[in-house]
């Protein structure tokens, strides 16, 4: 390699006058944190409502439940961010569609919308995967004690749905975090946009690509330890296997 | 690492060879890895129009491209090596300082800007054009400078010299504008043709490139104010003083014999490949004067 290090490239000032390389970061990283715990509760809840759907008994709410999954499921992440930034706008009547130009920080509601609603996809097959697993008993005998279809999902089977898909919706918090750098495309300037702002500006490309590698493993390390958590705060026991104790 | 692999077979090779008169042994770096691998590998950009971009064939051609075949021509004879392969490999923004690092590439023959804080990272040969950053909006907008932006949103690719300028200025002139970062120059031109920026701020040659293509080419304006100068060089290794040296004199060679008037002419004031589309823009002053007293500076002073 004919590289030429130089680590105290953080402590330089950007170019752009606003403070050190390491502050852009910092800026990077609040976005990308804001991006993602913003679409994440977006996902969770849209994606338990439309998952519990996909579960009723009545086939036409299961059949257009279906068609939001799939919608949102099929279409490329980058092309529904260009969808909600390019097209959308154009599609309202000027007004409005003018309005929604000059909002600011617009980059980062529509990169919240098409992150959540695409997550929110991918959470609703979690859930009623989670649903479809729960012996068919529990829901008979929640009939049998007279609950009605809405208490039957509040009390006995989102509740025990939840916590069985624990694991892979730590999987989909850590794919919102990482997929949040697609909201570079529309102009949000996150970690990986700082990144590779600072490699244009000073040509230290590995520096700054190291930098955001460490940012995303520190955001996606704590997720994990956050759910390591739930997951046994929530446990039922003689229930659900708890974490680690699988033999 | 392979490079250094390379690096230290080629020395034990070389310490092995001591008693024989080996030729070519006073080479180094760049010139030494051509000598013992035979080709030469230059970096192109796929859509840097009229620098170095793909045409309808995928061939890799532009104005840039065409000066860096100069060089080659120039290594073929410094090497005594009229066979030597060319080998052509496309670069973005992103991928040229590590595959130029790694060894991948020799030359990266297209657009880039040359300025300090970059010759820190890489070298530069003698300047090649000199851009100048303006801004493009719509005519309907009449913006006729900077300062008719105040608090409007403008536009500029993420990570380019451009937006930094824009963004700097903006702090020191307290101009208060919305500064959007795009993805790539189309996306950033998207931005204005549908209203979500008022102006693009840009190299003007690649604003000239892009309002040509454009659907409605009188639809726009771009100002007349230059808010910066920026040279435009061939990007090398840097500490490599051998390979500089033949580079810089090959550059220097095109342009004291006039053959740089042929080429700029040929892709700057007539129609070129794929479309057709004549960019017309006549030799800027500080260009003329590169071409007068051939410098490879990345002080934009140095043109005003």
């Amino acid at each position: 390699m004919h590289y030429h290090w130089n680590w105290g490239i953080f402590f330089e000032m950007s170019p752009e006058g606003t403070g050190t390389y390491l502050e852009t970061f910092v800026w990077g990283f609040g976005w990308t944190v804001a991006t993602s715990l913003s679409a994440w509760i977006m996902a969770l809840v849209l994606g338990c409502i439309v998952g519990v759907l996909r579960t009723t008994s009545s086939p036409w709410v299961v059949r257009i439940a279906n068609g939001y999954v799939e919608l949102f499921r099929n279409i490329p992440l980058i092309v529904q961010m260009f969808l909600w930034y390019f097209v959308l706008p154009e599609l309202v009547p000027v007004g409005i569609g003018d309005w929604l130009k000059q909002l600011p920080d617009a980059a980062f509601y529509n990169a919240v919308i098409a992150l959540g609603f695409f997550t929110s996809a991918r959470v609703a097959e979690q859930v009623r995967a989670g649903i479809q697993s729960i012996p068919r008993g529990q829901r008979a005998a929640a009939t049998a004690l007279g609950l009605t279809g809405l208490q039957t999902y509040r009390y006995v089977l989102v509740p025990m749905a939840l916590r069985i898909i624990v694991p892979p919706l730590t999987s989909e918090f850590m794919n919102v975090v990482k997929n949040s750098a697609v909201g570079l495309t529309i102009g949000l300037v996150e970690l990986t946009g700082r990144a590779r702002a600072m490699q244009e500006f000073s040509f230290q490309v590995f520096e700054a690509f190291t930098a955001a590698t460490l940012a995303y493993v520190l955001i996606t390390i704590s997720i994990v330890l956050l759910m390591r958590w739930l997951e046994r705060r929530v446990a039922i026991p003689g229930f659900i296997a708890r974490a680690g104790a699988a033999h | 690492m392979i490079t250094t692999l390379r690096y230290l077979a080629g020395a034990a090779l070389a310490a092995a060879l001591a008693s024989a008169p080996a030729q070519g042994a006073d080479l180094t770096g760049t010139l030494k890895k051509i000598k013992e691998t035979g080709t030469i590998t230059i970096g192109h950009r796929d859509a840097s129009i009229p620098f170095s971009y793909l045409d309808d064939r995928q061939q890799a051609i532009g104005y840039a491209l065409e000066l860096c075949m100069r060089v080659v021509e120039a290594v073929k004879t410094e090497l005594k090596m009229p066979g030597l392969k060319m080998v052509l490999n496309p670069v973005t923004s992103a991928t040229r300082i590590p595959l130029m690092a790694n060894g991948t590439i020799d030359l990266e023959c297209g657009s880039t800007t040359n300025n300090l804080e970059r010759e820190k990272q890489v070298s530069f040969t003698i300047t090649h054009f000199v851009t100048a950053t303006r801004l493009l909006a719509k005519k309907s907008s009449n913006i006729k400078s900077l300062a008719d932006m105040k608090g409007k949103t403008i536009v500029s690719t993420a990570g380019t010299t451009n937006h930094k300028l824009v963004t700097q200025l903006n702090n020191e002139r307290n101009l208060g504008m919305n500064v959007l970062a795009a993805k790539d120059h189309a996306e950033a031109f998207l931005m204005v043709e549908s209203g979500r920026a008022v102006a693009f701020a840009m190299d003007d040659i690649l604003l000239y490139g892009l309002a040509a293509s454009s659907k409605n080419p009188q639809n726009y304006a771009i100002t007349s104010e230059a808010l910066s100068v920026e040279p435009y060089g061939i990007m090398l290794r840097r500490d490599d003083p051998a390979f500089q040296k033949l580079v810089d004199n090959a550059m220097t060679k095109t342009y004291k014999n006039g053959d740089i008037n042929k080429i700029y002419d040929k892709w700057f004031l007539h129609p070129i490949p794929p479309k057709g589309v004549n960019l017309n823009l006549p030799m800027s002053e500080q260009f003329k004067k590169v071409i007068e007293h051939p410098t490879r500076s990345g002080d934009p002073k140095d043109y005003m």
